[in-house]
């Protein structure tokens, strides 16, 4: 005859044991591929060497479907191609964020920035960054005007601006923006002026 | 006043004349200096009519009869006169070499030096060696200076051009026919299974033929297409109404002869790449009509109506369009994925197949650069819109993202390389971009008195900049209803019907200067 009070122990640890499996199995559930969590496939990129500067990026926001100018602190380093590759990928970092304002495929990236004299500068994208990435007019130059306006804004002297994909040029980003030609960092700016505030 | 008209109507007509007979302008406008000097002296007044007359009779003698070399290139295609010198037919090379590329001439003496991307070429009068980037070639007959123009034996084209331009030439020596590189033009030909029987000819690329026809026989005239032979240079049909097509090549151009046993007539389609000829249902009999026209890309009115016993000519107008709608994307192109079934392709086509509706329906013809689910290029969509020389190109885009309608104008990079009357082909659409821009201001107006946000915007989108007419792209975002009602019917004749009314309050600003 096994005692009451072992009886009720007994039953305690079994309820315990049961909770905890539960909560177990639903640790467990949360964290496999086909939930919230996706893989950064994205190269780790090394730290960077230097003092942290007030740069402004431009940021495109698709619920209004405007540009803004966001002012942020970075790290820069000294070497102006290399502040413009961190330039760029502050600005990725707040479009891959998970509640990014203008969102794009969680594996884009910017694979190198070249700046060639005179005043020109050359953003190469990876495929992801076009492959994956929304059709139509409007959302199409909101990413080319953020990239082309933050790139002009911080690093002086860049006039004209081509972008690659994969070191190769091609017609459109997704459909209707033009990449096929240079441009022009004034012409640009007027676009950023009419895209800073929904009309 | 009499006098200064004629010399200002010759001198316009020499502006068109001189893209076929550059060697002689130069000349004519020598004697519109002259002519223009004895009008201010009140000389001419009764000469200059009697001039004009003899120049008319003049020149069409000697259009007929010239001898023509056609050059086709991925930059430019165009004709230029050969003349005959000492038994061989010469052209000039600085006039084969200056749409190609950049090109400069020094003269010294006897020798020639031309100088094309940056490489020499050492032509010596009347040598038959030249010297071209240090290797030494031989003509077929020697090379001739003519007042410092420098002209070469057309059949020795094929040997320098390959060196000079760094890439393969073909040249179809009798039909004076040059290809620079992979531009050629191919077709296929087959009958339709369609009543009245039809013979469907599908091109390669777009074309743009002279169409002339006659009783029982269709011409089609390719001078500015280069259009090559297909396997066999006569076709035949099994088909009474049209049993045979020939192909032949002479003086600079490509001919295809449609042989029919009736009336035979013409339409494009698939934005010019396809051409479709039958035969009217109540075919009368044959008489001596001949009609000729120039086509447009899209139904032919050439030979449409049956021939009427009388024996003049009769030359139909081509249809001048005041609007060209393109729908954009199209074929495997399907363009934004707006719902898990709608594609932007078949959106964009039912609104500008709605647009050319209204605009038909107030007198303004318009032109789908296509009207089914085909594929075209953004540079053949420019192609096609600067050939129809439109008073308005209009590009439908729809997207989901956002609300109401974004009217846009091209955001045009500098222009870097326009060359005289050459306009650098990324930024063609500069001059225009005032009047772009009123119309989308107008039609922004329009579409707010109907309750429809519009939002005017600069965009980087081709072929907007590649337009010599004023251009604007409108993208239809979904209405303030939802996205449910993005393919509506209402919607997009809301749309239409705005779009209408501001072309129509600004027809006369876009026609100006067609």
């Amino acid at each position: 005859m096994i005692p009451r009070q072992t009886l009720l122990w007994l039953i305690f640890l079994a309820l315990v044991a049961a909770a905890m499996g539960i909560y177990a199995w639903q640790l467990s559930e949360s964290n496999t591929p086909g939930g919230a969590f996706v893989a950064d496939n994205r190269p780790v990129a090394p730290p960077v060497a230097g003092p942290r500067e007030l740069v402004n990026l431009y940021v495109a926001y698709d619920d209004p479907g405007v540009l803004r100018s966001q002012p942020t602190t970075v790290p820069l380093p000294t070497e102006r191609q290399q502040r413009a590759q961190e330039l760029l990928r502050a600005l990725m970092s707040v479009y891959l964020a998970k509640s990014s304002p203008h969102p794009l495929a969680p594996e884009a990236d910017i694979r190198s920035v070249y700046l060639i004299d005179p005043g020109i500068a050359v953003i190469d994208v990876n495929s992801a960054f076009a492959d994956a990435h929304r059709s139509g007019i409007l959302v199409e130059e909101l990413t080319i005007a953020s990239l082309v306006q933050t790139v002009a804004e911080n690093i002086p002297g860049v006039t004209r601006i081509k972008i690659l994909v994969e070191g190769k040029e091609r017609e459109t980003l997704a459909g209707h923006a033009d990449l096929t030609t240079f441009y022009d960092v004034s012409v640009v700016s007027q676009l950023a002026g009419q895209l800073a505030e929904k009309q | 006043m009499v006098p200064g008209f004629i010399c200002g109507l010759l001198a316009y007509q020499l502006r068109v004349f001189k893209w076929f007979y550059p060697s002689l302008v130069k000349n004519l406008h020598d004697f519109i200096a002259v002519a223009a000097e004895f009008r201010d002296r009140r000389i001419c007044s009764r000469l200059l009519p009697g001039l004009l007359l003899m120049f008319c009779i003049l020149f069409s003698g000697y259009a007929a009869n010239e001898k023509h070399v056609s050059i086709y290139s991925n930059v430019a295609n165009y004709s230029l006169p050969v003349v005959d010198r000492e038994g061989h037919e010469y052209v000039g090379l600085l006039e084969v070499l200056d749409p190609l590329g950049g090109v400069s001439v020094q003269t010294q003496n006897s020798r020639w030096t031309i100088r094309y991307n940056g490489a020499n070429s050492e032509f010596f009068d009347g040598k038959t060696q030249v010297r071209i980037k240090n290797t030494k070639i031989e003509m077929p007959a020697p090379f001739i200076l003519e007042n410092g123009r420098g002209i070469v034996p057309v059949s020795a084209l094929s040997i320098l051009l390959p060196r000079i331009l760094g890439g393969p030439v073909t040249l179809h020596d009798s039909s004076r026919r040059l290809f620079v590189g992979g531009v050629a033009v191919h077709f296929t030909a087959q009958m339709g299974k369609t009543d009245p029987p039809s013979l469907i000819i599908n091109f390669s690329n777009p074309v743009n033929p002279m169409i002339s026809t006659e009783p029982g026989k269709l011409v089609m005239i390719f001078t500015r297409d280069p259009l090559v032979a297909p396997g066999t240079q006569s076709l035949s049909f099994d088909s009474k109404e049209i049993p045979s097509a020939t192909y032949e090549e002479n003086n600079g151009s490509a001919l295809v002869t449609v042989n029919g046993t009736n009336s035979l007539f013409a339409s494009f389609s698939n934005g010019g790449r396809t051409i479709t000829i039958t035969t009217p249902k109540q075919a009368v009999a044959a008489s001596p009509q001949v009609t000729t026209s120039t086509p447009n890309p899209s139904a032919l009115p050439a030979a449409a109506a049956p021939a009427s016993s009388t024996p003049a000519p009769l030359p139909l107008p081509p249809v001048r369009y005041f609007a060209v709608i393109d729908a954009s994307h199209g074929g495997d192109e399907r363009g934004a994925a707006l719902s898990d079934r709608l594609a932007e392709k078949d959106v964009t086509l039912a609104v500008a197949r709605r647009l050319r509706f209204d605009l038909q329906a107030q007198g303004m013809p318009a032109l789908l650069l296509r009207d089914g689910d085909n594929s075209l290029t953004l540079d053949q969509r420019a192609q096609l819109t600067n050939r129809a020389h439109p008073a308005i190109y209009i590009s439908i885009h729809v997207s989901s993202q956002g609300t109401g309608v974004r009217l846009y104008t091209s955001l045009v990079p500098a222009a870097e390389n326009n060359l005289g009357i050459f306009l650098d082909w990324n930024s063609a659409q500069t001059a225009y971009l005032p009047i772009s821009r009123a119309l989308a201001t107008n039609l922004g107006g329009e579409l707010d008195k109907k309750r429809i946000t519009a939002r005017i915007l600069l965009a980087p989108i081709r072929p907007l900049n590649n337009i010599t007419r004023p251009a604007i792209a409108i993208e239809l975002a979904p209405p303030s209803t939802g996205l449910a009602n993005l393919n509506s019917p209402a919607y997009h004749e809301l749309v239409s019907s705005s779009v209408a009314t501001a072309l129509l309050s600004m027809r006369s600003q876009l026609e100006a200067g067609r």
